[in-house]
């Protein structure tokens, strides 16, 4: 399959954050033409034609999700960017956010009409992004400057101005009403649903929150239409997609293929192979909550349901190639650590168990492992999993139900020899003090 | 006497001193009447105000977190636990550098571990400690979003990409 440059057009381009460049390849034009020549429920039917579906993880219908804010709800819409990207493995919405910022402004501003926003809309990014933060800053200023943003854009009647709210390092601010309560200035500690946040969200009002690469997507759907957009990948399953490959492949980073390129198709042809030309160990196709894929797997095309079927999720596409020099019991508690640390501590099953999860993990690597230890993994896993408010929980016990279910081999060496397999390294030094969560 | 854990909130270091005159510049200040125009309520604009308050003074100290509850109507007990929740708001003081290593999975795989065991070494501190001059903080972070170029060092603001032992040597002679 060849790669394309639908979404990332434009980053090659000299200067292609300035919006004089963006205006020069026809940008804001679908903003204008969505804002004058169309109602808002034509934008959301149009949306739902396409068949796009979040890219944040979970791969919700979009146009479904903006159908389902009230029209003349009592309290303010809010349209929510969601530029938190912090799931490990992870990092398309950088690309969008550093090289081609107009094209996520001119899609809040489609989306905010379609849902019938209030006059202002948050892009919520992760505050490491602190560059990123910055070229927003300055789109925005330019895109105020041009009239695209501010009272009566394109004369359509639709007030809209958008502030860079940035976060402060908390993975769980990337869940939608974990991003909801930290724009309200609060701990970032999910709700539950229902009410789901395009019901009751931001400030009491109704709110749908949306992945970057998502709102990136709707401008070209105006633009091209429904059926140009169902063109790429295949039914339910349509688009063009951004995936990030990392960890030991020769050449990792950001590529756009239609959705639904194999994992081996984006690994041997276009990532160069494995660094070393050493042999694949594991696949994880989603970021650290998709449950991990053996070398056999690699022939699944990178979708939303052909990944459910085969028991992993495409997720945020976050990618992470190891190959057969990675001890899987310490990628596997380093991803644990990752959770517990992560967890925000509302519900017992998660704020225990990532904890208990991850120090098990550490008693194995130790030499410390019992016989019953693997099946214990597997018990508190299912302790976790299902219990609790939000996904964090489910997403931590991925990759250990995963890794105990393909693997096992390397759990039962390390009970019984306290040492990794022959051949795999541990990364941590296990004489490292680790400071507290 | 035990070891009081560092969260404990008896802890002396928790409480404000009274006699420490806290207050935003007048530059800050202009940003932070910006700040609070751009959201519906005070408490919405907690986070940014506490971004602002550490571009300030480096970190949130107990002063800072009553100051910037006065400023928004809100009681340090709220503040505070933002303060708390988040990572990045600096609850001690923190060096001219903050080396901030990212050792999540796909920056692990790439070696990074040996850039963070390597700096809390050769500067001689534990994690999460500030050399005695002042200079470097080291600190092991989660994922940074920048897997593709692994691994990464967020240095302050900034993000180092493609590091290795060495590369990472050559930046902090240039550290000073």
């Amino acid at each position: 399959m060849e790669q394309i440059k639908v979404l990332l057009a434009n980053i090659d381009k000299p200067n292609s954050t300035s919006i004089d460049t963006y205006t020069a390849g026809g940008g804001y034009e679908d903003a204008r033409k969505a804002l004058t020549t169309m109602k808002p429920d034509e934008v959301i039917q149009l949306v739902k034609d396409s068949e796009l579906r979040g890219r944040g993880g979970a791969g919700f219908p979009t146009g479904n999700k903006w159908g389902f804010v009230p029209k003349n709800a009592p309290k303010p819409t809010w349209l929510l960017c969601n530029a938190d990207e912090s799931e490990p493995g992870t990092f398309k919405d950088r690309v969008i956010i550093e090289k081609d910022p107009h094209l996520l402004i001119e899609g809040m501003i489609i989306a905010a009409y379609a849902i019938g926003s209030n006059p202002m809309s948050y892009i919520y990014i992760r505050g490491e992004f602190h560059y990123g933060a910055t070229v927003l800053d300055k789109a925005l200023e330019e895109a105020r400057d041009k009239g695209f943003l501010g009272k009566n854009v394109f004369g359509s009647g639709f007030d809209l101005d958008i502030t860079v709210a940035r976060g402060a390092g908390a993975y769980i601010c990337g869940e939608e009403t974990g991003l909801i309560e930290s724009i309200e200035g609060h701990r970032g500690q999910p709700r539950v649903k229902p009410p789901f946040p395009a019901v009751v969200g931001a400030f009491g009002g109704p709110t749908v929150v949306q992945n970057v690469e998502t709102l990136a997507c709707v401008p070209l759907i105006v633009r091209n239409g429904a059926e140009w957009f169902k063109s790429f990948g295949t039914p339910k399953n349509t688009g063009p997609k951004l995936y990030c490959v990392s960890g030991n492949v020769k050449k990792p980073g950001v590529y756009e293929f239609p959705m639904g390129i194999t994992i081996r198709e984006l690994i041997y042809d276009h990532c160069g192979g494995i660094t070393g030309d050493r042999k694949l160990k594991a696949v994880i196709p989603g970021g650290a909550s998709a449950p991990m894929l053996t070398p056999d797997e690699i022939d699944i095309p990178l979708n939303f349901d052909a990944l459910m079927k085969a028991g992993s999720m495409l997720g945020s596409a976050g990618i992470i190639v190891l190959d057969e020099s990675v001890c899987i019991v310490d990628a596997v508690w380093r991803l644990a650590k990752f959770f517990a640390h992560e967890s925000c501590g509302q519900c017992t099953p998660c704020r225990e168990g990532t904890n208990w999860l991850e120090s098990v993990l550490d008693r194995i690597e130790r030499g410390e492992g019992r016989p019953q230890d693997a099946d214990l993994l597997l018990d508190m896993s299912d302790n976790i999993g299902g219990k609790s408010l939000c996904a964090l929980g489910d997403a931590a016990i991925g990759p250990v139900i995963s890794s105990v279910r393909k693997f096992r081999d390397e759990y039962l060496h390390h009970i019984q020899h306290q040492s990794c397999l022959p051949g795999t390294t541990r990364y941590r030094r296990l004489d490292m003090p680790i400071a507290a969560h | 006497m035990a070891d009081l854990h560092p969260d404990n909130p008896y802890a002396p270091e928790r409480f404000p001193d009274r006699s420490k005159h806290v207050e935003f510049p007048e530059e800050a200040k202009k940003r932070f009447d910006w700040i609070l125009t751009r959201y519906p309520n005070k408490e919405a604009a907690l986070l940014p105000t506490l971004h602002l308050a550490q571009e300030v003074w480096g970190w949130i100290s107990p002063e800072t977190v009553h100051y910037v509850g006065e400023l928004l109507d809100l009681s340090p007990a709220t503040v505070f636990g933002v303060v708390s929740f988040y990572n990045m708001y600096n609850q001690k003081p923190v060096g001219k550098y903050h080396l901030q290593v990212c050792t999540n999975l796909s920056c692990m795989i790439t070696r990074a571990y040996d850039i963070y065991d390597h700096l809390c070494e050769k500067l001689s501190v534990n994690p999460g400690q500030t050399t005695p001059d002042g200079l470097y903080t080291v600190t092991e972070v989660e994922c940074l979003g920048s897997c593709g170029t692994a691994p990464v060092v967020q240095i302050n603001n900034d993000y180092h990409e493609n590091m290795s032992v060495e590369t990472m040597d050559a930046l902090l002679e240039k550290l000073k």
